[in-house]
């Protein structure tokens, strides 16, 4: 029979004390604020009294039939879809380009980043500033697509060079490379800068409140917003989550669809 | 002719991403008459300086608002939410990579798709934790809420970087007689400063972008961060200070592009690895 190992050799001792602290933090404050947030949809909570009354699907039969929830919930869809759309096309685009060598190339990279990197809610305001109007798909879209493009790049130097220059030795020009042998490629890769970008635009508060704050008239909220402005101003706690969970379905959706795509493009024999 | 076309198209897309910053630039150094002139009168030419630029806006943001105060508030926030993630996130991604085994995969992408429960969809319940605990409108509540962020991210970052770290280092301690503690706590940290450092960037610069729940839980113009503060507390009324809101905006922006541009390869890294090889 071997000995025990001691305490400071047991693998399994230590690593569950190192992982501890760890998931402690997300259970305790990611986790149960997501199943209290859920139960949140299902209440009557206000801000200002402790009472926690179930009001079964009051809360969503409410949003349901309210007209501003579900302009809210369009604008969501329409700013999501359109600025996503956007990313790809540019940052496929700004790939090509940038790797390619060229004179410049790490000043024009320094400036590509510039968006991804001003804070959110500071892009806004200069945002409002240049154009004066509510342009959030193409603030969205220009804040995302560089992240995106380098995610890209990423991926293109993931392909090996064999297939591209077989390709190119089959007679197949740019385009034709491009579309039959190389985006297939990005798949994954771009399943993944569309997962983020999704999850980002449809979850991003700061934009719309600070461009528009939901008006004129309660026109152009995003439900982000929505739920700010229910929940958190305007106290009705079961409300604002209500419609912040409204999401949820949604981004579970686009993850698994994402993943998938990621997945079975590995396995399918791509790389 | 292929050359043109690269040219010309590297220079759409930096002009797309860059303009912007262009204007916060002559913005925050434009006099004022050269500022709101161009509204009424149609011949002034709005991307250039027509007047000598100047430094009101920038003196009127250091000492006549509370960018400073921000400043140091951020600072304050930033400094206590990376030691709390490192501390926590590093140890956690060193038992995922070395020591649980192979459920510490399964775990570790758990840990990571909590990254993608969104903020949006966590504040009110944190608005009711926050005032039960006596937080509100305390930079307490920020040190406390941030980690949720930051977390997950970084133990996933260090896992992923440690799968790039050869084991026999550590291997070769233990054979010369270290136990696995002793490898943890004194081999292993040199070998995970490159990756403890990816964390430190990304704590520092999700705190320095972070809005929503800054703007939940503080009310106080004095106990705001710059990401908060600049957009909501400079704008009084409808009056605009746009010199001043643009140098500030600048003044944030430029730091985080340089660190964002060191360090943009390795979270990338981060960010694929993780559905793709997952």
């Amino acid at each position: 029979m071997i000995a025990r190992p001691s305490l400071a050799d047991r693998e399994d001792v230590l690593g569950g004390m190192m992982l501890a602290p760890a998931l402690a933090y997300v259970i305790l404050l990611v986790g149960v604020p997501f199943v209290f947030a859920i139960l949140l949809g299902f209440s009557n909570a206000t801000a200002g009294s402790l009472s926690f009354g179930w009001a079964g699907l009051d809360n969503y039969r409410a949003i349901l039939s309210d007209p501003i929830f579900l302009r809210a919930l369009r604008n969501s869809v329409v700013v999501t879809i359109g600025s996503q759309v956007l990313v790809v096309v540019l940052a496929t685009a700004a790939a090509q380009v940038f790797r390619a060598t060229f004179r410049g190339k790490s000043f024009a990279r320094f400036v590509l980043l510039l968006p991804w990197a001003v804070p959110v809610s500071l892009a806004a305001i200069a945002w409002t500033w240049i154009f004066d109007s509510t342009f959030s798909v193409i603030k969205q879209a220009w804040r995302i697509f560089p992240f995106a493009t380098v995610i890209v790049l990423a991926g293109l130097s993931s392909i090996p060079q064999e297939v591209v220059e077989a390709a190119i030795v089959d007679g197949a020009g740019f385009w034709r490379r491009l579309f039959r042998v190389e985006l297939p490629l990005l798949l994954p890769v771009l399943a993944v800068a569309v997962l983020f970008g999704v999850v980002y635009t449809a979850t991003d508060l700061g934009v719309v409140y600070i461009l528009t704050g939901g008006g004129p008239a309660n026109t152009t909220h995003v439900l982000p917003t929505l739920a700010f402005q229910r929940g958190i101003l305007g106290a009705d706690l079961g409300q604002g989550a209500a419609i912040a969970v409204f999401l949820l379905p949604f981004l579970i959706v686009v993850a698994i669809a994402m993943l998938r795509l990621a997945h079975r493009t590995e396995v399918g024999g791509a790389r | 002719m292929k050359r043109v076309a690269l040219y010309g198209a590297a220079l759409g897309f930096t002009v797309f991403a860059g303009f912007p910053f262009y204007w916060m630039l002559i913005t925050a150094f434009k006099q004022n008459r050269d500022l709101y002139v161009g509204a009424t009168d149609l011949s002034h030419i709005p991307w250039i300086f027509n007047d000598p630029p100047t430094l009101e806006h920038v003196k009127l943001l250091l000492w006549q608002t509370d960018f400073p105060r921000w400043v140091l508030n951020t600072l304050v926030v930033v400094v206590a939410v990376v030691v709390i993630t490192v501390a926590v996130a590093v140890p956690a991604g060193y038992s995922l990579a070395r020591l649980v085994g192979r459920w510490g995969e399964r775990l570790g992408m758990g840990i990571f798709f909590t990254y993608l429960i969104p903020p949006t969809l966590l504040f009110v319940p944190f608005s009711r934790l926050v005032s039960l605990l006596g937080l509100q409108n305390s930079l307490g509540a920020l040190i406390l809420i941030y980690p949720t962020m930051t977390i997950p991210f970084s133990t996933w970052l260090v896992m992923g970087f440690l799968r790039s770290v050869p084991w026999d280092i550590e291997e070769q301690a233990m054979i010369d007689g270290y136990s696995r503690l002793a490898v943890i706590l004194k081999v292993a940290p040199r070998l995970i400063v490159p990756g403890i450092l990816t964390v430190v960037v990304f704590s520092f610069t999700l705190v320095l972008q972070e809005f929503v729940y800054a703007l939940t839980f503080i009310s106080s113009v004095n106990k705001m961060t710059v990401s908060l503060g600049v957009p909501i507390a400079l704008v009084r009324g409808d009056v605009y200070h746009w010199g001043a809101l643009m140098a500030a905006a600048l003044f944030t922006s430029i730091p985080l592009a340089i660190i964002y541009n060191a360090f943009i390869d390795r979270f990338i890294q981060g960010f694929t690895m993780g559905a793709v090889k997952g």
